[in-house]
């Protein structure tokens, strides 16, 4: 039997039983470390291809296995069906975790300052700086998009960003308590937990007057991310790492299995302005990465490489007018020819939660226009991680070129439609009236068409 | 008989069914064509061609800086690889329709995986298509909510 079982008044809900039948890949920490230190051994191996292998992007592990097989099982796989799923095996704040634990467990004798993340940094005339919510993981985001050209193409410089973050990452460990980077700074921790909203688990609490009662709160005191599970109204800002099942005195949380895109569709009590940025970001971002990879146009391509030149400047001030000011401009202006506002950014982010289904499915779309193009490299790279002409595994001469011109453009249409079917669902839910439904879902439309043009036009 | 409130749903299903499905005159008779496309810079000249369907098409490329590629998506038998200042051609009958990638195939540099240009044989009906489903998705929505809101007053 299994060690999972099944509560009657809700059947999706695994909920551990007596303590000598708990099940071991929840409540051991091991499994969880373990797949955490492969995942850093692996990150290890990525910075060193990409510092001292091949220069030639598509036979080097760093680009192949960063931007084509984990960007890609992002998005296709981590986030849609395990939420930040990936965040809980991520390698990135383990070194500067178990610096600031005193341990790879909880309960070793701390190190570091243990201060807490400032809500503002004041920039003296230049005004003041939110530190707090999405604004850094935005603008984290936004860099992203500046560099991505050369970024995705040159391993070396990959290597020095990954080396870069997981020494930012520890070095903001020591400082600050919980995890400051992955909360705050880390631009895919904003894509993955905008996103994770969709995905069919999540980590609840069963009864929360249990909670009410129970004074030490263990569970957040526990939590590495600061989050406490009793107060969640999504899956954002959960890193799925499960801790809270594990200290819950009162066996009070579980995981669960739920309806695909839950979050979506249930309101919730507040919405913010930095979420609604965040996931207006995103949807610019797909759609110039949409138009300077997969598009037809070499100019741009090459404005977007030659980071420094005029033309850079010039790609780089279009991208963050793009990103930053037109689509999320564009979004305003629709919520107010669809009826009185209240204030510009309150109405901003109350009618946020329908861009959500709308950028997922245009972040897939967009995934499968690349990825099955560009997997056959993965397994050469398994096998020659660094270019050097090694065949480790037999793979390094496989050629595996699936023909998908056909079922690949369908399948980038058909998710786009579905994002937009979901984004009205959203749309109409939220909205106060019909007519701002409606112009919420004219702003869907024309993300759809624009999409569709640049995938599969 | 049907209500109104359950007859929509056939009508939009109907209306998705007639842009998918619905046949679209191709009325264009196959000719002879030849496609100069200079690759260079990470990017082919001219990056977007067209041709009909049952189209002879004939493809020159000429490389103007490193050794270039080029392939089509459903057309797997092409493969030209041009040295600089020379001339590869190759000849095909453009038996498939849709809109396919064009890709370089030889390592030519750093943006190599982007080098891309695409080949619309026929007209696009997948977009088209795609964007009239996207149409129908907004006025089925906008009928739903009026409907809703006619409904909740």
């Amino acid at each position: 039997m299994s060690q999972f079982t099944v509560q009657e008044h809700n059947p999706h809900v695994f909920e551990k039983g007596a303590a000598s039948h708990r099940n071991p890949l929840i409540y051991s920490r091991w499994p969880l470390f373990i797949a955490r230190a492969i995942t850093l051994a692996g990150f290890v191996l990525t910075i060193l291809a990409g510092l001292f292998g091949s220069v030639v992007g598509s036979q080097n592990f760093a680009i192949i296995f960063v931007w084509i097989a984990w960007w890609t099982a992002l998005k296709l796989l981590f986030i849609p069906l395990g939420g930040r799923s990936w965040c809980a095996v991520c390698p990135i704040p383990m070194p500067g975790e178990w610096i600031s634990q005193g341990g790879i467990f909880p309960g070793g004798k701390k190190i570091g300052l243990g201060r807490k993340w400032p809500k503002q940094l004041t920039l003296g005339k230049l005004g003041v700086l939110n530190l707090h919510g999405t604004w850094l993981q935005s603008a984290g985001f936004l860099m992203i998009g500046l560099f991505s050209a050369v970024t995705l193409t040159t391993p070396a410089l990959t290597g020095w960003v990954l080396l870069g973050i997981i020494v930012l990452s520890f070095g903001l460990s020591l400082v600050f308590e919980k995890r400051a980077f992955c909360n705050h700074l880390c631009p895919i921790g904003g894509f993955t937990g905008l996103y994770a909203q969709a995905a069919p688990v999540e980590i609840r609490v069963k009864d929360r007057a249990v909670c009410a009662a129970h004074t030490e709160k263990t569970c957040y005191q526990n939590c590495p991310w600061g989050v406490y599970v009793t107060a969640l109204q999504d899956n954002g800002p959960c890193g799925m790492c499960m801790e809270c099942i594990r200290v819950c005195p009162h066996d009070n949380v579980s995981i669960n299995l739920r309806e695909f895109g839950k979050d979506f569709i249930e309101s919730r009590k507040s919405s913010r302005l930095d979420e609604a940025f965040l996931a207006l970001v995103m949807l610019g971002c797909v759609m110039a990465f949409s138009a300077v990879f997969l598009g037809p146009w070499g100019e741009l391509r090459r404005a977007a490489y030659q980071v420094g030149s005029a033309n850079w400047m010039v790609y780089a001030a279009g991208f963050l007018l793009f990103a930053g000011l037109l689509i999320p401009g564009l979004y305003a202006l629709l919520l107010r020819l669809g009826g009185p506002v209240e204030k510009f950014g309150k109405s901003m982010a109350r009618f946020s939660r329908p861009l959500l289904p709308l950028g997922l499915a245009a972040w897939i779309a967009f995934t499968i226009s690349f990825a099955f193009a560009k997997l056959s490299y993965v397994l050469p790279v398994l096998s020659d991680p660094f270019g050097r002409g090694w065949d480790l595994f037999g793979t390094a001469g496989v050629v595996w070129s699936p023909d998908v011109s056909i079922i690949s453009p369908i399948l980038q249409a058909a998710v786009l439609l579905g994002g937009l079917l979901w984004m009205g669902q959203a749309a109409r839910r939220d909205a106060d009236t019909a007519r701002r439904a409606l112009f919420i879902q004219i702003y869907g439309l024309m993300i759809t068409i624009a999409m569709l043009f640049l995938l599969v036009g | 008989m049907l209500s109104k409130q359950k007859l929509f749903p056939w009508i939009f299903l109907f209306a998705a069914l007639l842009i998918v499905f619905a046949p679209l005159p191709i009325q264009a008779q196959p000719v002879e064509r030849t496609v100069r496309i200079e690759a260079g810079d990470y990017a082919f000249s001219p990056a977007v061609i067209h041709a009909n369907p049952g189209d002879r098409v004939t493809i020159e490329l000429v490389s103007k800086d490193v050794v270039h590629g080029l392939t089509i998506d459903g057309y797997p038998d092409i493969n030209l690889q041009a040295e600089p200042g020379k001339t590869a051609r190759t000849t095909f009958v453009a038996n498939r329709a849709g809109t396919f990638k064009i890709r370089c195939s030889v390592a030519c540099g750093s943006l190599h995986p982007f080098m891309t240009g695409k080949i619309s044989i026929g007209p696009n009906l997948l977009l088209y298509r795609a964007g009239g489903l996207a149409l129908l998705v907004l006025i089925s929505g906008a009928v739903y909510s009026s409907r809703k809101q006619k409904a909740a007053q």
